[in-house]
Protein backbone atom coordinates (compact mmCIF):
# COMPACT_ATOMS: atom_id res chain seq x y z
CA UNK A 1 0.00 0.00 0.00
CA UNK A 2 0.87 3.47 -0.51
CA UNK A 3 1.92 5.23 3.30
CA UNK A 4 -0.50 7.59 3.81
CA UNK A 5 0.36 11.43 4.19
CA UNK A 6 2.98 12.51 6.97
CA UNK A 7 1.09 14.79 9.52
CA UNK A 8 3.22 17.64 8.25
CA UNK A 9 1.65 17.16 4.48
CA UNK A 10 -1.76 17.65 5.27
CA UNK A 11 -0.77 20.52 7.77
CA UNK A 12 1.04 22.04 4.15
CA UNK A 13 -1.83 20.73 2.21
CA UNK A 14 -4.65 22.85 4.49
CA UNK A 15 -2.38 26.07 4.46
CA UNK A 16 -1.96 25.75 1.04
CA UNK A 17 -5.13 25.66 0.82
CA UNK A 18 -6.57 27.90 2.85
CA UNK A 19 -3.95 30.52 1.71
CA UNK A 20 -5.26 30.05 -2.22
CA UNK A 21 -8.65 30.72 -1.52
CA UNK A 22 -7.68 33.47 0.92
CA UNK A 23 -5.97 34.79 -2.48
CA UNK A 24 -9.00 34.40 -4.69
CA UNK A 25 -7.14 31.78 -6.49
CA UNK A 26 -9.15 28.72 -5.83
CA UNK A 27 -12.56 27.72 -4.43
CA UNK A 28 -14.14 25.03 -2.28
CA UNK A 29 -16.19 24.13 -5.09
CA UNK A 30 -13.88 24.23 -7.89
CA UNK A 31 -11.38 21.33 -5.99
CA UNK A 32 -14.90 19.59 -5.42
CA UNK A 33 -15.91 19.30 -9.15
CA UNK A 34 -12.20 18.83 -10.57
CA UNK A 35 -12.08 15.47 -8.00
CA UNK A 36 -15.28 14.53 -9.45
CA UNK A 37 -14.40 15.30 -12.99
CA UNK A 38 -10.98 13.30 -12.33
CA UNK A 39 -13.08 10.18 -10.64
CA UNK A 40 -15.28 9.72 -13.81
CA UNK A 41 -11.77 8.92 -16.02
CA UNK A 42 -11.11 5.19 -15.36
CA UNK A 43 -9.70 2.35 -17.28
CA UNK A 44 -13.09 1.21 -18.96
CA UNK A 45 -12.83 3.90 -21.38
CA UNK A 46 -9.63 2.84 -22.71
CA UNK A 47 -11.69 -0.61 -22.81
CA UNK A 48 -13.75 0.24 -24.40
CA UNK A 49 -11.75 2.14 -27.44
CA UNK A 50 -10.26 -1.59 -27.51
CA UNK A 51 -13.07 -3.34 -27.94
CA UNK A 52 -14.20 -1.12 -30.70
CA UNK A 53 -10.88 -1.27 -32.54
CA UNK A 54 -11.22 -4.90 -32.72
CA UNK A 55 -14.90 -4.70 -34.19
CA UNK A 56 -14.66 -1.62 -36.29
CA UNK A 57 -11.67 -2.28 -38.95
CA UNK A 58 -12.19 1.94 -39.67
CA UNK A 59 -11.63 2.73 -35.93
CA UNK A 60 -9.01 0.75 -35.92
CA UNK A 61 -7.30 2.72 -38.20
CA UNK A 62 -8.28 5.82 -36.70
CA UNK A 63 -7.31 4.92 -33.18
CA UNK A 64 -3.44 3.54 -34.31
CA UNK A 65 -2.97 7.03 -36.46
CA UNK A 66 -4.61 9.65 -33.76
CA UNK A 67 -5.01 8.35 -30.56
CA UNK A 68 -6.18 11.46 -29.18
CA UNK A 69 -9.22 11.75 -31.92
CA UNK A 70 -9.79 8.45 -31.40
CA UNK A 71 -10.54 9.31 -27.64
CA UNK A 72 -12.89 11.91 -28.68
CA UNK A 73 -14.71 9.96 -31.07
CA UNK A 74 -15.48 7.93 -27.76
CA UNK A 75 -17.16 11.01 -26.14
CA UNK A 76 -13.63 11.62 -24.18
CA UNK A 77 -12.36 15.40 -24.36
CA UNK A 78 -8.82 15.67 -25.01
CA UNK A 79 -8.80 19.64 -25.17
CA UNK A 80 -5.55 20.57 -23.41
CA UNK A 81 -4.28 17.10 -22.78
CA UNK A 82 -0.80 15.56 -24.37
CA UNK A 83 -1.33 13.48 -27.60
CA UNK A 84 -2.57 9.60 -27.19
CA UNK A 85 -0.42 7.12 -29.31
CA UNK A 86 -1.70 3.42 -29.30
CA UNK A 87 0.66 0.51 -29.63
CA UNK A 88 -0.13 -2.26 -31.67
CA UNK A 89 0.89 -5.41 -30.19
CA UNK A 90 0.79 -8.11 -32.93
CA UNK A 91 1.77 -12.29 -32.98
CA UNK A 92 5.74 -11.28 -32.55
CA UNK A 93 5.51 -7.96 -31.00
CA UNK A 94 4.35 -6.70 -27.56
CA UNK A 95 4.37 -3.34 -26.20
CA UNK A 96 4.58 -2.66 -22.47
CA UNK A 97 4.60 1.58 -21.01
CA UNK A 98 6.26 3.45 -18.20
CA UNK A 99 7.44 6.37 -17.38
CA UNK A 100 10.91 5.90 -15.96
CA UNK A 101 11.01 10.12 -15.04
CA UNK A 102 7.66 10.34 -13.17
CA UNK A 103 4.23 8.72 -13.50
CA UNK A 104 3.00 10.25 -17.64
CA UNK A 105 -0.23 8.14 -18.48
CA UNK A 106 -3.00 8.72 -20.53
CA UNK A 107 -5.25 9.94 -17.73
CA UNK A 108 -7.89 10.92 -20.04
CA UNK A 109 -8.58 7.47 -20.97
CA UNK A 110 -6.83 5.09 -17.98
CA UNK A 111 -8.42 7.63 -14.87
CA UNK A 112 -5.56 8.34 -12.01
CA UNK A 113 -2.60 5.50 -12.69
CA UNK A 114 -2.00 3.05 -10.05
CA UNK A 115 0.41 3.37 -7.10
CA UNK A 116 2.64 0.83 -9.08
CA UNK A 117 2.86 2.32 -12.39
CA UNK A 118 4.67 5.74 -10.12
CA UNK A 119 6.87 3.21 -7.49
CA UNK A 120 10.58 3.36 -8.42
CA UNK A 121 10.57 -0.48 -9.02
CA UNK A 122 8.51 -0.42 -11.83
CA UNK A 123 9.99 2.43 -13.40
CA UNK A 124 13.82 1.55 -12.60
CA UNK A 125 12.73 -2.11 -13.99
CA UNK A 126 10.32 -2.06 -16.91
CA UNK A 127 13.18 -0.82 -19.23
CA UNK A 128 16.05 -2.91 -17.94
CA UNK A 129 14.19 -6.58 -17.13
CA UNK A 130 10.36 -6.17 -18.79
CA UNK A 131 9.95 -10.09 -18.80
CA UNK A 132 10.97 -10.01 -15.60
CA UNK A 133 8.59 -7.51 -14.24
CA UNK A 134 5.66 -9.28 -16.84
CA UNK A 135 6.06 -12.34 -14.87
CA UNK A 136 4.75 -10.45 -11.44
CA UNK A 137 1.60 -10.12 -13.08
CA UNK A 138 1.95 -14.19 -14.24
CA UNK A 139 2.29 -13.19 -18.27
CA UNK A 140 4.69 -15.14 -19.94
CA UNK A 141 5.07 -13.99 -23.65
CA UNK A 142 5.83 -17.27 -26.32
CA UNK A 143 9.00 -17.63 -26.96
CA UNK A 144 10.19 -15.64 -29.88
CA UNK A 145 7.77 -12.83 -29.17
CA UNK A 146 9.97 -8.91 -28.91
CA UNK A 147 9.12 -6.80 -26.02
CA UNK A 148 9.29 -3.05 -26.90
CA UNK A 149 8.95 -0.81 -23.88
CA UNK A 150 7.27 2.62 -24.17
CA UNK A 151 8.51 5.64 -22.12
CA UNK A 152 5.58 7.76 -22.05
CA UNK A 153 6.56 11.35 -21.69
CA UNK A 154 4.86 14.88 -20.31
CA UNK A 155 4.34 15.46 -23.91
CA UNK A 156 2.70 11.93 -24.89
CA UNK A 157 1.34 9.35 -23.39
CA UNK A 158 0.53 5.81 -24.61
CA UNK A 159 -1.84 3.06 -24.72
CA UNK A 160 -1.20 -0.73 -25.99
CA UNK A 161 -4.02 -2.02 -28.39
CA UNK A 162 -4.02 -5.59 -27.31
CA UNK A 163 -4.25 -8.87 -29.30
CA UNK A 164 -7.79 -9.75 -29.65
CA UNK A 165 -8.34 -13.19 -27.85
CA UNK A 166 -8.76 -16.26 -29.27
CA UNK A 167 -12.13 -18.09 -28.66
CA UNK A 168 -14.37 -14.33 -28.92
CA UNK A 169 -15.12 -14.75 -32.08
CA UNK A 170 -18.77 -13.48 -32.88
CA UNK A 171 -18.57 -11.34 -29.62
CA UNK A 172 -19.67 -7.26 -29.74
CA UNK A 173 -17.82 -4.57 -28.65
CA UNK A 174 -19.82 -4.26 -25.40
CA UNK A 175 -19.15 -7.88 -24.43
CA UNK A 176 -15.30 -7.69 -25.25
CA UNK A 177 -14.75 -4.40 -23.51
CA UNK A 178 -15.66 -6.10 -20.31
CA UNK A 179 -12.21 -8.39 -20.84
CA UNK A 180 -10.11 -6.00 -21.24
CA UNK A 181 -8.53 -4.06 -18.03
CA UNK A 182 -5.93 -1.75 -17.26
CA UNK A 183 -3.02 -3.98 -16.94
CA UNK A 184 -3.63 -4.86 -20.91
CA UNK A 185 -3.69 -1.00 -21.40
CA UNK A 186 -0.28 -0.45 -20.09
CA UNK A 187 1.14 -4.18 -21.32
CA UNK A 188 1.65 -5.87 -17.66
CA UNK A 189 -1.22 -8.33 -18.64
CA UNK A 190 -2.51 -9.82 -21.97
CA UNK A 191 -6.83 -10.56 -21.86
CA UNK A 192 -7.76 -13.62 -21.93
CA UNK A 193 -11.49 -15.40 -22.18
CA UNK A 194 -12.79 -16.15 -18.71
CA UNK B 1 23.33 1.56 -21.22
CA UNK B 2 25.42 4.62 -19.44
CA UNK B 3 28.92 5.48 -20.43
CA UNK B 4 31.33 4.57 -17.53
CA UNK B 5 32.64 8.46 -17.69
CA UNK B 6 29.37 9.78 -17.73
CA UNK B 7 27.84 11.90 -14.56
CA UNK B 8 25.40 9.88 -12.59
CA UNK B 9 21.94 9.82 -13.17
CA UNK B 10 19.37 12.99 -12.09
CA UNK B 11 17.49 11.49 -8.73
CA UNK B 12 13.92 10.88 -10.90
CA UNK B 13 15.54 9.40 -13.74
CA UNK B 14 15.15 5.61 -12.50
CA UNK B 15 14.95 3.80 -16.12
CA UNK B 16 17.27 0.98 -15.34
CA UNK B 17 18.58 1.92 -11.99
CA UNK B 18 20.76 -1.04 -10.82
CA UNK B 19 19.88 -0.77 -7.03
CA UNK B 20 15.71 -1.42 -7.66
CA UNK B 21 16.86 -4.59 -10.20
CA UNK B 22 15.59 -6.94 -6.89
CA UNK B 23 13.05 -5.04 -5.90
CA UNK B 24 9.22 -6.70 -6.81
CA UNK B 25 6.78 -4.39 -7.98
CA UNK B 26 4.62 -3.51 -4.98
CA UNK B 27 0.80 -5.24 -6.47
CA UNK B 28 -1.44 -1.62 -5.29
CA UNK B 29 -4.19 -0.84 -7.08
CA UNK B 30 -5.78 1.18 -4.64
CA UNK B 31 -7.58 4.50 -5.97
CA UNK B 32 -5.46 7.69 -4.22
CA UNK B 33 -6.73 9.22 -1.24
CA UNK B 34 -8.73 12.03 -0.51
CA UNK B 35 -5.30 13.85 0.42
CA UNK B 36 -3.96 12.66 -2.81
CA UNK B 37 -7.27 13.45 -5.07
CA UNK B 38 -7.10 16.97 -3.84
CA UNK B 39 -3.67 17.73 -4.30
CA UNK B 40 -4.33 16.37 -7.84
CA UNK B 41 -7.41 18.26 -8.57
CA UNK B 42 -5.05 21.83 -7.85
CA UNK B 43 -2.20 20.61 -9.58
CA UNK B 44 -4.73 20.64 -12.69
CA UNK B 45 -6.76 23.48 -11.43
CA UNK B 46 -3.91 25.69 -11.57
CA UNK B 47 -2.61 24.63 -14.91
CA UNK B 48 -6.23 25.61 -16.15
CA UNK B 49 -5.50 28.70 -14.95
CA UNK B 50 -2.29 29.40 -16.42
CA UNK B 51 -0.11 29.58 -12.93
CA UNK B 52 1.89 26.79 -13.41
CA UNK B 53 2.69 24.22 -16.27
CA UNK B 54 3.73 20.39 -16.21
CA UNK B 55 7.70 21.55 -16.91
CA UNK B 56 7.63 24.27 -13.78
CA UNK B 57 6.12 21.15 -11.63
CA UNK B 58 8.48 18.67 -13.12
CA UNK B 59 11.47 21.05 -12.42
CA UNK B 60 10.08 21.26 -8.74
CA UNK B 61 9.64 17.63 -8.10
CA UNK B 62 12.92 17.09 -9.78
CA UNK B 63 14.83 19.09 -7.31
CA UNK B 64 13.51 17.31 -4.24
CA UNK B 65 16.89 16.00 -2.56
CA UNK B 66 17.19 12.30 -3.18
CA UNK B 67 16.90 10.93 0.23
CA UNK B 68 13.50 13.56 0.33
CA UNK B 69 12.44 12.31 -2.82
CA UNK B 70 12.46 8.78 -1.77
CA UNK B 71 11.01 9.41 1.99
CA UNK B 72 8.12 11.37 0.56
CA UNK B 73 4.78 9.76 -0.91
CA UNK B 74 3.75 10.69 -4.44
CA UNK B 75 0.91 12.87 -4.16
CA UNK B 76 3.16 14.68 -1.24
CA UNK B 77 6.32 15.18 -3.60
CA UNK B 78 3.60 16.97 -6.04
CA UNK B 79 2.33 19.35 -3.18
CA UNK B 80 5.88 20.18 -2.35
CA UNK B 81 6.18 21.46 -5.67
CA UNK B 82 3.45 23.09 -6.81
CA UNK B 83 3.51 24.79 -2.99
CA UNK B 84 6.41 25.70 -3.26
CA UNK B 85 5.85 26.69 -7.33
CA UNK B 86 3.42 29.56 -6.35
CA UNK B 87 5.55 30.91 -3.69
CA UNK B 88 8.33 31.07 -6.37
CA UNK B 89 6.09 32.53 -8.67
CA UNK B 90 4.21 35.33 -5.68
CA UNK B 91 0.71 33.91 -5.99
CA UNK B 92 1.57 33.19 -2.48
CA UNK B 93 4.04 34.19 -0.21
CA UNK B 94 6.23 32.09 2.25
CA UNK B 95 4.75 33.06 5.67
CA UNK B 96 1.37 31.78 3.80
CA UNK B 97 2.88 27.95 3.87
CA UNK B 98 4.12 28.17 7.52
CA UNK B 99 6.31 29.68 10.02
Amino acid sequence: MAAPPRAESLVLLERFVTALKAKGVVTEAEIETQITRTDRASPEIGARMVARAWTDPAYRALLLSNGSAAAEAEGVSMAGMPPLGVLEDTETLHHLVVCTLCSCYPRAVLGYPPHWYKSAAYRARAVRDPRGVLAEWGTVLPAGMEVRVVDSTADYRWMVLPRRPAGTEGWDAQRLAAIVTRDHLVGVALPRTP
Amino acid sequence: MTEPDAPPPATHDLGGALRFRCTPVEPDEAPPDAFGKRVDALRQLLGQKGLMTVDEMRRCIEAIPEAEYHALGYYERWLRAISALMVEKGVLAAEDLGP
